[in-house]
C-alpha cells in the first residue's frame, strides 16, 4: 500500500501552497488518490504557511497529516515545528538559505539545499520553492518527472507561462543537488 | 474516474456543480473558510449567463436569493457558521413561501465568532429548522470534493422537485481541500419550468401568482402548515440517502458525516487488518435522517454497539439515539475547538468497545 503524507512549510509567498498542489496533481496523473489542504488558520496570517498533501493507492481518509513521511521546510520556524513530527524513514528537504539547523535524527533521509542560491543562479528568487520540490522528488522517488512537469505547467497561471522553462530548470537543478548529496551519503 | 478529472478545491467544485445545474444567481458575502465560493462565483458565473452580487451583508444576500428564486431562477448563497446564523430569518420565510433555492454552510467552529477551523456545531441548526417556525431544509452532507460538486447539483434538483430550500452542510476541511473531480455525472442542465407559480409579468386572464408567508387567520395558517407537513412527511419517505462501508458483519457500527467520516474510513481499514469487524454508515441526507436504516442495524444480531463521531459536543448522536431506541449501547467520540480527528482517536475507543460494548469511557448518557 502506498501512503504518502507530506507537509510543505515556509513563509507566505514562497510558493509553498503551489508546490504542494503540483505534487498532488502529479499524484493524480499517476492514478493515485490525492488530496491537498492548506493551513488556513490564524498561523497563515502570521507569515508562516503550510499545506498537507496525501497521496495513496487507497481512498484517502483525512487530508490532514500528523506524522508526515515527507517534509519540505523553507524557513527555520518550520524546521522546528515539523522535523520532530516526522515519521521514521521520512524524507526532509531543508532550505539552508533560511533554515541553518542540521537534523539530529538518524531515522530520516535529509537533504540540505540552498534553494534561494540555486533559484537566483537560474534567474528568479520565486523559483526557490520549485527547486526544493525537485530535491524532494529526487529524495522521495515516487513521481515521474513528466507528471511533475505537467503539474508545474498546470499550476502556472496563463500570465506567467513564459516562466515555464525556468521553473522546469529549477525543478531539475533541485533534483541534481539532492541526487549529489544522496550519492555522497550512501558512499 | 474518467479522464475528465480536474484537480480542484471543494469550494470551487461546489460552484461548478451549481453552474451545471443551471444556477444563474449567486448572492453572498465573504467569510472564511468559504471565501473561495464568493471568489469563484464573482469570476466565473458570468461565463454561464449568471449574475453575481457581493451583498452588503448576509441578511441582504439571503433576501436577494429569495427574490431571484421567486422569479423561477435557480439561485444560491453560501457562508460559514456566523454568516449562516444571519441568514436564518430569510430561510424561514423562504421555507414558508416554498421557494426552491440552495444554501451552503462550510461550517467553522462556534459559538460566536469562534474560529475558522473545521467544525460540525451547526448540525442542529441545519436539520431542525434553524430559523423560527416549523419547517425543515433538505440537507445534504458531502465528505469529498467530488460530493461538494455533486451535492450542490443534486440540491438544486431536490429543491425544485419539492419546492423547498435545500442546504449543503459541509465543514472547513472539505471546503478547503483539493481533490480530483469528475463532472461527467453532472450534465449541463436548464432549470425546470416553474411557470405554474413563479412571479413574472402581468398576463391577461391568468390568475395572480402570490408568494407569501403570512396567514393572519389561524384557520388559514393551519391549512398552509398541513400542506408543508404533508410535503415533509413525503420527503421523509422518499428522499433518505446514505452509504454503507463494510457494515454487513460489523460488530461496531460507526455513524459519521463530513470529514470525520473520512477519518472513520481510515480507522476501519486499520481495524479490519486486525480482524476487527467495524463498519460505517454515512448519512447523505441528514434531513431527512436515515432513522430506519440505523434502526435495522440496532436490531441486527451482529451489531454489538453503535458509535457516533462528531466535531462537536454531541448533536447528530441525538438523531442516532432516536434510531437506536436503546436497543444497543450508544457511544460518542467528540472533537472540540476546531481540532480534527486522527484515525487513532477512533481506533482506540472502538477496540475498547469491542472488548466491552458497555465501555463507560465513551458511553453516551442522556440524563
Amino acid at each position: 500500500m502506498l501512503l504518502e503524507e507530506y507537509i510543505f512549510a515556509g513563509f507566505g509567498g514562497q510558493g509553498i501552497m503551489t508546490i504542494g498542489q503540483i505534487i498532488a496533481y502529479a499524484g493524480m496523473l499517476q492514478d493515485f488518490y490525492t488530496a491537498w489542504i492548506p493551513s488556513y488558520g490564524p498561523e497563515s496570517r502570521g507569515g508562516t504557511a503550510n499545506c498537507n498533501v496525501v497521496i495513496s493507492d487507497e481512498i484517502i481518509g483525512s487530508p490532514h497529516t500528523h506524522h508526515p513521511n515527507g517534509v519540505i521546510v523553507m524557513n527555520a520556524p518550520s524546521f522546528d515545528k515539523f522535523e520532530p513530527m516526522m515519521a521514521s524513514g521520512g524524507v526532509l528537504v531543508v532550505n539552508t538559505n533560511l533554515s541553518p539547523k542540521r537534523s539530529e535524527r538518524d531515522d530520516l533521509s535529509v537533504v540540505y539545499i540552498p534553494t534561494a542560491d540555486i533559484a537566483m543562479e537560474i534567474g528568479h528568487p520565486v523559483l526557490a520553492s520549485v527547486t526544493a520540490l525537485g530535491a524532494f522528488a529526487a529524495a522521495r522517488g515516487v513521481f515521474d518527472d513528466a507528471h511533475v512537469e505537467k503539474g508545474i505547467d498546470w499550476a502556472l497561471p496563463a500570465r506567467h507561462k513564459d516562466m515555464l522553462e525556468m521553473n522546469i530548470k529549477a525543478y531539475q537543478e533541485g533534483k541534481k543537488a539532492a541526487e549529489a548529496q544522496l550519492k555522497t551519503a550512501t558512499k | 474516474m474518467s479522464d475528465e478529472r480536474v484537480f480542484m478545491k471543494g469550494n470551487h467544485a461546489a460552484c461548478e456543480g451549481a453552474y451545471r445545474a443551471g444556477c444563474k444567481g449567486y448572492f453572498g458575502y465573504p467569510i472564511t473558510p468559504q471565501n473561495e465560493v464568493t471568489e469563484y462565483m464573482s469570476a466565473h458565473i458570468w461565463e454561464h449567463g449568471g449574475t453575481f452580487i457581493q451583498s452588503e451583508s448576509e441578511v441582504a444576500a439571503i433576501n436577494m436569493v429569495m427574490g431571484a428564486s421567486a422569479t423561477g431562477t435557480r439561485a444560491m448563497t453560501s457562508s460559514s457558521s456566523p454568516g449562516i446564523s444571519l441568514k436564518q430569518e430569510g430561510l424561514s420565510y423562504i421555507a414558508m413561501m416554498e421557494l426552491p433555492m440552495v444554501v451552503m454552510n462550510v461550517v467553522r467552529c462556534g459559538p460566536g465568532l469562534g474560529n475558522i477551523a473545521p467544525h460540525q456545531g451547526d448540525y442542529f441548526q441545519a436539520t431542525k429548522g434553524g430559523g423560527h417556525g416549523d419547517y425543515r431544509l433538505i440537507t445534504l452532507a458531502p465528505n469529498s470534493v467530488q460530493e461538494m460538486a455533486q451535492f450542490v447539483y443534486d440540491a438544486f434538483n431536490l429543491a425544485d422537485k419539492w419546492r423547498n430550500p435545500a442546504m449543503v452542510l459541509t465543514d472547513g476541511t472539505i471546503g478547503q481541500m483539493m481533490e480530483p473531480v469528475d463532472y461527467t455525472t453532472m450534465p449541463w442542465m436548464d432549470p425546470p419550468d416553474k411557470s405554474e407559480w413563479q412571479l413574472d409579468e402581468f398576463q391577461e386572464g391568468r390568475e395572480r401568482h402570490v408568494l407569501t408567508s403570512i396567514w393572519l387567520d389561524p384557520a388559514d395558517m393551519a391549512v398552509a402548515h398541513e400542506k408543508l407537513i404533508e410535503k415533509y412527511e413525503r420527503l421523509k419517505r422518499e428522499e433518505v440517502r446514505y452509504t454503507e462501508y463494510l457494515t454487513d458483519d460489523a460488530e461496531v457500527l460507526v455513524v459519521a458525516i463530513g470529514s470525520p467520516s473520512r477519518v472513520t474510513h481510515s480507522a476501519i481499514r486499520i481495524l479490519r487488518q486486525e480482524g476487527l469487524k467495524v463498519g460505517l454508515l454515512r448519512p447523505i441526507t441528514v434531513w431527512p435522517f436515515p432513522y430506519s436504516a440505523i434502526r435495522e442495524y440496532a436490531d441486527s444480531k451482529h451489531v454489538k454497539a453503535i458509535l457516533v463521531a462528531e466535531m462537536n459536543w454531541g448533536q447528530m448522536v441525538e438523531d442516532v439515539k432516536l434510531s437506536v431506541l436503546g436497543k444497543k449501547p450508544l457511544h460518542f467520540v467528540p472533537k472540540h475547538g476546531g481540532l480534527t480527528f486522527t484515525p487513532e482517536d477512533l481506533t482506540e475507543p472502538i477496540r475498547e468497545i469491542l472488548k466491552n460494548p458497555e465501555s463507560p469511557n465513551t458511553l453516551w448518557h442522556v440524563s
